[in-house]
């Protein structure tokens, strides 16, 4: 007998998965990754509603019944929520917001929000009417004053919640793209190309050169141990600070493991003035940049070519340029995730105009130059 | 297998890795004769061509042209009468190009190459060239493999691109629209790619190959490594004394010569 349960079961699942958006109507119009979002707003809401309910019903000296509290705060607050949650995501092309929170602080979307309130407000306060078999809106000539308390009370709680909800997806959207950078960065630096490849060569190098073989696992070694450093605290000021230095020795790592590979193919140099040694930098801001005149510009080159990365201060600005010698391009980059992760995260750490620029020839070489803000010397080594 | 030695060709663009297939292959193959080393693709098509290897090693990811490249134009280029090589191809990860090769039965190696793994694929090729079919049949076996492996999906483009609508080209400093559907002809010429209509030439610097998954399959046919026409104008193809296919399309007055790599596609119903 029981036996059959699952099969039965088994065989009904699809049907009621099948006719589940044809009930529910609201599920239809509204994007499905965002009923989970909607649904945790809401709780919060009516859970705010209840202790509203009870500090109204507290603090009435007429000795309302707690009943009307109750069916007024939830009939306001859930109706307002509808209106500025479900019903703002579902006209969320005519409000251009976008996923996805659907927020956007232009003139069309703000302008929903406040007439959501209102409506929201009105059919609250008429179901709430309803119940009581009062008209709030005989206040306005009765008691205006009670009337505009209650008015610029919900409209506070309301615009309240919406700044809550607001900045608590913002921050959430903010977490997400740091996350994203982080993986992204990661799967830049662990690029399997590159890594079974560097692997196939110190396997061919261990029984034909074992000391070279052990020089290039310890470049590989501190390549990977900086990779992961870098990926893992992207963004976190409180670790110890990342200098030039570090910078450009994880760069000589990252060439040397290459020259061993592509032979006299490719040359590099590394200019580092040694009063910028200390200077701090992003971790690992360079390396996709010096991977990509590998990857573009040297790699598909017949003849391969040099890669210069140097340091300089001009103007008040730290300048660092990564130029190479090899296939170049002649339009704009492709939408290579190493140039725009480049200039997100220096937009992120310093703010300001474009920071990146980005020359290319076709069969001369590609220059690419960051301008970072120089920061006065606070590393004299002697104090 | 006969008494002539038979004779290999690696092309690996980093010298340490030639060297070390090198050195593995002597000991899973001793009588293998390793007559050549190239570090790029249009080397290896120009050394195969000239010293006529049984078996070609290639490298996918090379400077220049790369393996499958390599490949094509090797059969297009090859010889009717002589064996093709056995083509043994070497990547170091390439997701998409596995399963391509897997579904094509084409003998691949992953680096690092264990010898393990290297002594099935001298098995394999050697079981292949102890039952060499006829020059031309395996030729045709080779190019229909070819022509698979062509058509999936390049490496790290999974995702089908949009279908391209307007070809945008820079006339001196203006930009110039077509849309694609007046396109008769995409033509590789050096770096550029030459777009023609019934009436007008334009000159775009995008490659072929990248153009290719753009467009719409049914409607332009590769001819040719660097030829694409359009299905419906294609008039008519015609063999010349040589045996060499021609392609006439309505409204140019040029002919078009197709690839053997191609070839199969212009068959009467």
């Amino acid at each position: 007998m029981k036996t059959r349960v699952p099969e039965s079961g088994g065989s009904n699942r699809p049907l009621v998965r099948a006719s589940l958006p044809a009930m529910n109507p609201i599920t239809r119009w509204l994007p499905a990754d965002t009923h989970a979002g909607l649904l945790r707003r809401l709780a919060i809401v009516w859970a705010v509603a209840l202790l509203i309910a009870l500090a109204q019903w507290l603090g009435k000296t007429d000795g309302a019944a707690l009943d009307r509290s109750l069916v007024y705060s939830y009939a306001i607050s859930t109706s307002v929520w509808f209106m500025t949650d479900p019903v703002r995501i579902a006209l969320h092309r005519w409000l251009h917001t976008e996923p996805p929170h659907y927020w956007a602080l232009n003139p069309r979307s703000i302008t929903w929000l406040f007439l959501g309130i209102v409506l929201g407000y009105t059919m609250g306060t008429t179901l709430g009417d309803l119940y009581a078999g009062v008209s709030t809106w005989a206040l306005l000539t009765q008691s205006p004053q009670r009337f505009w308390n209650f008015w610029f009370g919900s409209l506070g709680i309301s615009l309240g919640f919406l700044f809550f909800f607001y900045q608590r997806e913002k921050s959430l959207a903010l977490q997400r793209q740091a996350t994203e950078a982080q993986l992204r960065l990661l799967e830049t630096q662990l690029e399997p190309h590159m890594l079974f490849n560097t692997l196939a060569t110190l396997r061919a190098l261990i029984t034909t050169d074992a000391p070279r073989a052990v020089a290039m696992l310890d470049r590989l070694n501190d390549y990977l141990r900086a990779t992961l450093r870098a990926s893992r605290d992207d963004g976190d000021t409180a670790r110890p600070t990342h200098t030039l230095q570090h910078e450009f020795d994880r760069l000589r790592d990252y060439l040397e493991l290459m020259a061993i590979r592509m032979g006299p193919r490719l040359r590099f140099a590394l200019e580092l003035p040694d009063a910028l040694a200390s200077h701090p930098v992003p971790p690992l801001l360079l390396q996709p940049l010096v991977e990509n005149a590998i990857r573009h510009g040297l790699e598909p080159h017949l003849a391969g070519g040099e890669i210069r990365v140097l340091a300089q201060s001009a103007g008040g600005d730290l300048l660092l340029t990564v130029s190479d010698t090899g296939a170049g391009c002649h339009s704009t980059p492709q939408a290579g995730f190493g140039l725009a992760q480049v200039r997100e995260r220096l937009a992120t750490a310093f703010g300001g105009a474009d920071r990146l620029s980005w020359h290319s020839e076709a069969n001369q070489g590609t220059r690419i130059a960051l301008r970072l803000p120089l920061q006065p010397s606070q590393t004299d080594p002697l104090r | 297998m006969s008494q002539k030695t038979v004779t290999a060709m690696i092309a690996e663009d980093e010298p340490l890795l030639a060297a070390a297939l090198r050195t593995e292959l002597a000991l899973a193959w001793p009588e293998l004769q390793v007559i050549a080393t190239v570090g790029d693709g249009a080397s290896a098509v120009a050394q195969a061509l000239a010293l006529r290897p049984d078996v070609l090693f290639l490298d996918i990811r090379m400077p220049g042209q790369n393996g499958l490249d390599a490949a094509a134009e090797l059969a297009e280029e090859w010889p009717d009468d002589l064996p093709m090589p056995a083509l043994v191809f070497v990547t170091a990860y390439d997701a998409y190009a596995v399963q391509a090769f897997d579904a094509q039965a084409l003998d691949y190696l992953l680096k690092p190459v264990t010898p393990e793994r290297l002594a099935r694929a001298v098995q394999r090729v050697q079981q292949r060239l102890s039952e060499r079919l006829p020059a031309p049949q395996q030729l045709d076996q080779t190019l229909a493999q070819l022509r698979a492996l062509l058509a999936s999906p390049s490496p790290g483009n999974a995702a089908p691109k949009e279908r391209l609508s307007v070809i945008q080209a820079s006339v001196g400093k203006s930009i110039r629209l077509l849309p694609v559907s007046e396109v008769l002809v995409f033509e590789a010429a050096d770096k550029y790619l030459r777009v023609l209509t019934a009436d007008q030439e334009l000159l775009i610097r995008t490659a072929l190959r990248d153009l290719l998954e753009q467009l719409d399959p049914a409607e332009f046919w590769q001819i040719h490594r660097g030829t694409v026409v359009r299905a419906s104008a294609i008039e008519s193809a015609n063999r010349d004394e040589a045996g060499k296919l021609f392609l006439r399309l309505r409204g140019r007055a040029e002919s078009w010569s197709v690839s053997r790599l191609y070839a199969a596609r212009f068959r009467a119903m």
